[in-house]
């Protein structure tokens, strides 16, 4: 039925990734993820299902928590990207960070990249959520290690943590 | 998992868009919406097109307008997530409401689109049961013509549709609720953001306590969406009751024509269609006293 498509021409992909510019000549059916990992070299985007269940390969595309094995490199051309090493800053963990750590929200960590990330950007659309928010909102991250109710636990930890600080943390 | 090799196209305008699948109608051709469908099957290779034309360069075709009548104009690359912080949407679709916050979960919402969910036509996805059953029209066009098909005639089975390999879809068109309308929509799935293994999305229209107008529409029991045309006309004219609400499923349940799979079988899909047409209704009524549209 189809043709094997034997060549294509590659692309250039340039953009931002926790503020840093990158460019990078690829194939257009390279996926987000593996461009992040592979031909960026930045690792700690993990890659658990690649059909876009699990919600381990999360990123920040222009303010937006999206499955970036379900997004083409090509796509994100322009993009500013933020990644989970975008998230600490001068050595110092960013709040939700600092509370899945205190809270235990992590067993093995495979998960981890994606729920921070998505727990950031939950934080930042609904600074106060309910649990009940909560658990809705993180609705596109699996975990299998910890049962859920520690990493609830360390996001409500760290919306409160977010509030009482006077100027919003920098990510 | 990799998708195979294709060639990619980012068409920046509807004109170029449609050029372009015009000169490669005869070639096998993928559009791009959202790709949280279309994404999986590529990674996947159960798809491999020849070509991949990437429509999400087509800023004009993301809109919810609300037209003079009161009904709505959304534009085939609204996301989800544009959907569902719509006063539009809320105001002059409730059902559709009710059912995005349903779809996937929050990171496929912030890419799908209603255009790809219509077009990808998964009779288990929420958007073409909805839209069958607000009688919504969907806007074809090519390079040649616009058309506008019902949503309920649009799907023709289980991921295939009456779209013309040169066409695409560009809006979706939803009529006006009539007053005293209540609307519900509900689904059975196996956890939060899965497919529905049966949904039910209700418009009852009340005057006078007797209901002047009824639309029912069940996902996950058949190829397509099923207008359960039998049901609605058994509800017209008659007073709402606990028995007419009760036999109005029962009828849903005997058109449908479900498969069974490894999350249901067919006789457990019909016998939930019949109760969750059944909830839906009672839900819609109690909707529809409580003030009309909603």
């Amino acid at each position: 039925m189809t043709q094997l498509v034997t060549s294509v021409p590659r692309v250039p992909v340039q953009l931002r990734v926790n503020g840093l510019l990158y460019e990078r000549i690829v194939e257009p059916r390279k996926l987000l993820s593996d461009f992040i990992r592979q031909d960026i070299g930045l690792t700690g985007t993990h890659v658990g299902c690649e059909h876009g269940v699990c919600g381990a390969c999360t990123v920040v595309v222009n303010g937006e928590p999206i499955k970036s094995c379900l997004m083409l490199a090509v796509q994100a051309r322009g993009a500013e990207i933020l990644t989970v090493e975008g998230l600490a800053r001068g050595g110092k963990l960013h709040p939700v960070q600092e509370a899945f750590h205190e809270h235990h929200g992590l067993q093995c960590g495979f998960c981890t990249p994606g729920m921070l990330l998505a727990a950031v950007t939950l934080l930042e659309e609904n600074p106060d959520p309910t649990d009940e928010e909560i658990k809705l909102g993180m609705d596109g991250n699996l975990c299998r290690c910890t049962g859920y109710y520690n990493i609830v636990d360390a996001i409500r930890a760290a919306a409160k943590a977010l509030r009482s600080t006077t100027s919003p943390p920098a990510r | 998992m990799k998708p195979a090799r294709f060639e990619y196209h980012a068409p920046e305008s509807v004109d170029q868009a449609l050029g372009l699948l015009n000169d490669l109608r005869e070639d096998d051709v993928k559009i791009l919406a959202g790709g949280q469908s279309l994404m999986p099957l590529l990674n996947m290779r159960l798809a491999r097109p020849r070509h991949l034309v990437d429509i999400n360069g087509l800023r004009e075709l993301a809109y919810v307008k609300a037209d003079t009548a009161g009904g709505l104009a959304i534009g085939a690359m609204t996301r989800h997530r544009a959907l569902e912080r719509s006063p539009d949407v809320a105001r002059a679709a409730p059902l559709l409401a009710e059912a995005v916050p349903l779809i996937g979960d929050r990171q496929i919402r912030f890419r799908g689109t209603i255009g790809g969910s219509l077009a990808h036509a998964d009779p288990v996805a929420e958007i073409p049961t909805v839209a069958a059953a607000l009688d919504a029209e969907l806007v074809l066009a090519s390079a040649h013509r616009r058309r506008t098909v019902q949503a309920v005639d649009f799907p023709l089975g289980v991921l295939t549709t009456v779209l013309e390999p040169n066409e695409m879809v560009i809006e979706i068109r939803i009529p006006p609720p009539s007053p005293g309308t209540g609307f519900a929509f509900l689904e059975l799935t196996r956890q939060h953001g899965a497919f529905a293994i049966v949904s039910a999305a209700v418009a009852l229209t009340l005057e006078r306590r007797t209901i002047a107008a009824s639309r029912i529409c069940l996902g996950g029991i058949a190829p397509t969406p099923l207008r359960a045309s039998r049901a609605e006309t058994l509800l017209v004219g008659a007073q709402p009751s606990a028995s007419l609400f009760a036999e109005a499923g029962r009828l849903a349940a005997a058109d449908s024509d479900p498969e069974g799979d490894v999350h249901g079988s067919a006789a457990y899909r019909r016998e939930m269609a019949e109760v969750f047409t059944r909830r839906a209704l009672h839900l819609a009524r109690d909707r529809a006293q409580g003030g009309g549209v909603r």
